[in-house]
């Protein structure tokens, strides 16, 4: 074992244990976030510091990251909460940029969708100097080292997104550098996100091969239609972004190996119906259970024996709060349903609507 | 405070129902405003407490001896009252905010949040002003209703409410503890060592901090700081006990047996808050300094709902009483305090008897009528 003197993290543990005694109860970082919210690292803040429209319905958000980033690999996606009317949400987008940018930033690519508040919120009302909380970069979707000799990307929409960042990581410029095709989907060509700049890196390097398919004049692309666009696909590494029902097509239409089709899904879990109850699962306890749509997630907890927390049971004192992990609750008295994954409830005054993953 | 039960002609679920309206319309608008407003005032909170301290870094001039130590008390009131007890009841919790939130927050303040969860927002705000459930009725050490039988320490109140009032942070922690609950085995010992640990644990970080570390950190001004901090907290103490007592305690707030729990509906409960609690009279700045407390009757019939919105709705809820015939006590800090110091006073004493609940309409309604 090697003695070394302290390193300079131990050294600001240190330093910060101290301070902590000054700052009792509450953290240096609270102080910290008063002058600048980026500064704190418990938790993770980043600055939009430029929005550009890229569609009519979509945005590129720059974002500078806060102390504590750690650096992303190209595909992975981040987790974004964003404050809106004063209520905390929070959503995965894909990081649409390489890892290591000079200037310190990343940026992240959002399609409004219909009747959806946050990527709406984000694309046409979030203004320079919001600040947003982030997460920390996940996903496998990520592309081996050294990168495959032949590759083809299938994507549509905002699927095009995380392969962004992969094409702005690879060496286009290299003549050792892979073979991409990429076969990408929108309604119009005016729909493309990211089109002038594909269009711009397909007309320098001849080594990446973009098709384009406006859905709106050619129709959806079927999985026959991809043997044409790239007769070699099966013997290619394929990553392919986009709605189920097309991934869903591709891999049943798959006839490579295994492990040459890399899927990425942004899936959504519908809302059930109102009050329709559903099974309960209580993560830490491993109780599961099945809710009918009265009675409080706090019954059915404990007489499916997990440690519930519980006081008034009237939805006044907030002793019976926990974490949603996924599902949808109803709140009996207001009949409002809500969840957000993280979101803490009220145990008491919430029902199932759904499916519902208690971290209990 | 009289042992009442309310009148058989209250249209309690009438009067539930149009509260019920009340609490739907704020938590359906609460957004934006409310958010900047919290965040405004724990912002304001911590640069105040930064400006006291630096302040007393420099006390060697008196002027700023007394500025700092102002503004480090006005930083506590806030940091315990308007921003400490009102997040801890989940006041705040819809923003989805970690750091303001009643899960995670943690305040200036001896008895630790998760004990002070307990005892106040469940056993206190649940169980309001009800003989044998609410601890709070003279906070178990004092008499403060004929109800309770008299016995000759209670002669000794009026010193212990005012050395009470000094050490209020303290006297609350122990008091949460619930020590008198242990003999009876309703309280486990081993329980309650593990609160006084937590209660000692946190004690020593404050006494630390703000009678070791900022004056060793001051050098010369050891002294000063020291005796600014510990007149901040002295200050924050007797503010917070005022405010609170003001609450519960003065005339006109009534005081409940235990059968009237039996069945009691949502109705009933809201009319129960009601007539347990007082309100003080006064501006915009005195609100927020009490935490909004001096809207105790909206807190208790509204616990979770936001405090910047109690004075808001408290015209409707005040309408909404004269038109059910029930009464809405309220008046002035110094009418308040007055009050209770009165009542504190004559109960040292024994007697009166207690008033039956049959014997007719309670005092606060013939007051009201």
């Amino acid at each position: 074992m090697i003695l070394t003197s302290a390193s300079p993290a131990t050294l600001l543990q240190r330093l910060s244990a101290a301070a902590q005694w000054l700052t009792s109860p509450l953290l240096p970082d609270d102080y910290l976030g008063l002058i600048n919210p980026l500064w704190g690292a418990g938790e993770l803040c980043g600055r939009v510091e430029a929005v550009h429209a890229e569609t009519s319905d979509a945005a590129t958000l720059v974002i500078r990251p806060g102390r504590g980033w750690t650096l992303h690999r190209p595909g992975q996606w981040v987790r974004i909460g964003v404050d809106i009317d004063g209520r905390r949400h929070w959503r995965t987008f894909s990081l649409s940029s390489a890892p290591g940018r000079s200037d310190g930033r990343l940026t992240i690519t959002v399609k409004a969708v219909r009747g959806g508040l946050v990527s709406n919120h984000l694309v046409r009302s979030t203004a320079s100097g919001t600040v947003l909380r982030l997460g920390r970069p996940e996903g496998a979707f990520v592309l081996p080292e050294p990168p495959p000799p032949r590759l083809l990307f299938v994507t549509a929409g905002s699927g095009i997104t995380p392969v962004m960042a992969m094409l702005d990581g690879l060496r286009l410029d290299n003549a050792d550098g892979p073979d991409i095709v990429l076969v990408h989907s929108a309604p119009t060509p005016a729909d493309v996100i990211f089109g002038g700049r594909l269009r711009n890196l397909a007309a320098r390097w001849p080594r990446l091969r973009l098709h384009e398919r406006h859905t709106q004049l050619e129709g959806r692309l079927r999985p026959a239609d991809l043997a044409r666009l790239c007769p070699d696909w099966t013997e290619r590494s394929v990553w392919a972004c986009g709605p189920p029902a097309m991934l869903d097509g591709i891999a049943a239409y798959w006839t490579g190996p295994a492990d040459g089709l890399h899927v990425e899904r942004f899936s959504l879990v519908p809302a059930a119906a109102a009050g329709s109850g559903g099974r309960v699962r209580f993560t830490r306890s491993g109780r599961e259970a099945e809710a009918d749509g009265g009675t409080p997630l706090l019954a059915v907890g404990e007489s499916a024996g997990a440690l519930m927390p519980s006081g008034c049971r009237m939805g006044i004192c907030y002793r019976c709060v926990a974490r949603l992990r996924s599902g949808q609750v109803r709140d009996v008295r207001t009949g409002q349903v809500h969840g957000d994954a993280g979101e803490m409830i009220q145990t008491c005054v919430s029902v199932a609507a759904g499916p519902v993953e208690i971290e209990l | 405070m009289p042992a009442t039960s309310h009148p058989a002609s209250v249209d309690a679920e009438g009067f539930g129902r149009e509260l019920d309206k009340i609490r739907d319309e704020v938590l359906a608008s609460l957004g934006e405003r409310d958010a900047a407003y919290i965040r405004g005032l724990i912002a304001v909170q911590r640069k105040l407490e930064l400006g006291g301290r630096a302040l007393l870094f420099a006390s060697w001039l008196p002027p700023a001896w007394a500025a700092g130590t102002a503004a480090l008390a006005v930083a506590k009131i806030l940091e315990n009252m308007e921003i400490g007890h009102n997040v801890l009841h989940g006041q705040w919790d819809w923003m989805r905010d970690p750091k303001i939130h009643s899960t995670t927050w943690e305040w200036d303040f001896a008895s630790p949040a998760d004990q002070w969860k307990h005892s106040h927002n469940f056993v206190h705000h649940t169980w309001t002003n009800v003989l044998g459930k609410d601890r709070d009725i003279g906070y178990s050490a004092m008499r403060i209703s004929p109800e309770q039988r008299w016995h000759p320490i209670y002669l000794a109140q009026p010193f212990y409410n005012a050395l009470l009032a000094l050490f209020f942070e303290y006297g609350i922690a122990i008091y949460d503890l619930e020590l008198e609950r242990i003999p009876s085995g309703k309280k486990d010992l081993k329980e309650a060592l593990t609160q006084l640990r937590a209660v000692a644990a946190k004690i020593r970080r404050q006494v630390v901090k703000d009678y070791v570390a900022f004056p060793l950190l001051a050098g010369p001004a050891f002294l000063p700081v020291l005796l600014g901090n510990l007149t901040a907290n002295l200050a924050r103490n007797v503010w917070g006990h005022t405010i609170i007592f003001c609450g519960h305690f003065p005339e006109g707030a009534e005081v409940f047996t235990e059968d009237r729990l039996e069945n009691e509906t949502r109705g009933e409960w809201y009319v129960r808050q009601l007539l347990g609690s007082c309100n003080i009279d006064g501006g915009r700045l005195f609100h927020i300094m009490s935490g909004n407390l001096s809207y105790q009757i909206e807190h208790h019939l509204f616990p979770d709902l936001p405090s910047n919105r109690y004075g808001e709705i408290a015209p409707r809820v005040r309408a909404l009483c004269e038109r059910f015939g029930l009464p809405y006590t309220s008046g002035s800090l110094a009418r308040q305090a007055g009050s209770v110091w009165k009542r504190v006073l004559r109960m040292a004493l024994p007697g009166p008897s207690p008033r039956r609940p049959a014997a007719g309409p309670p005092a606060s309604f013939k007051a009201a009528a």
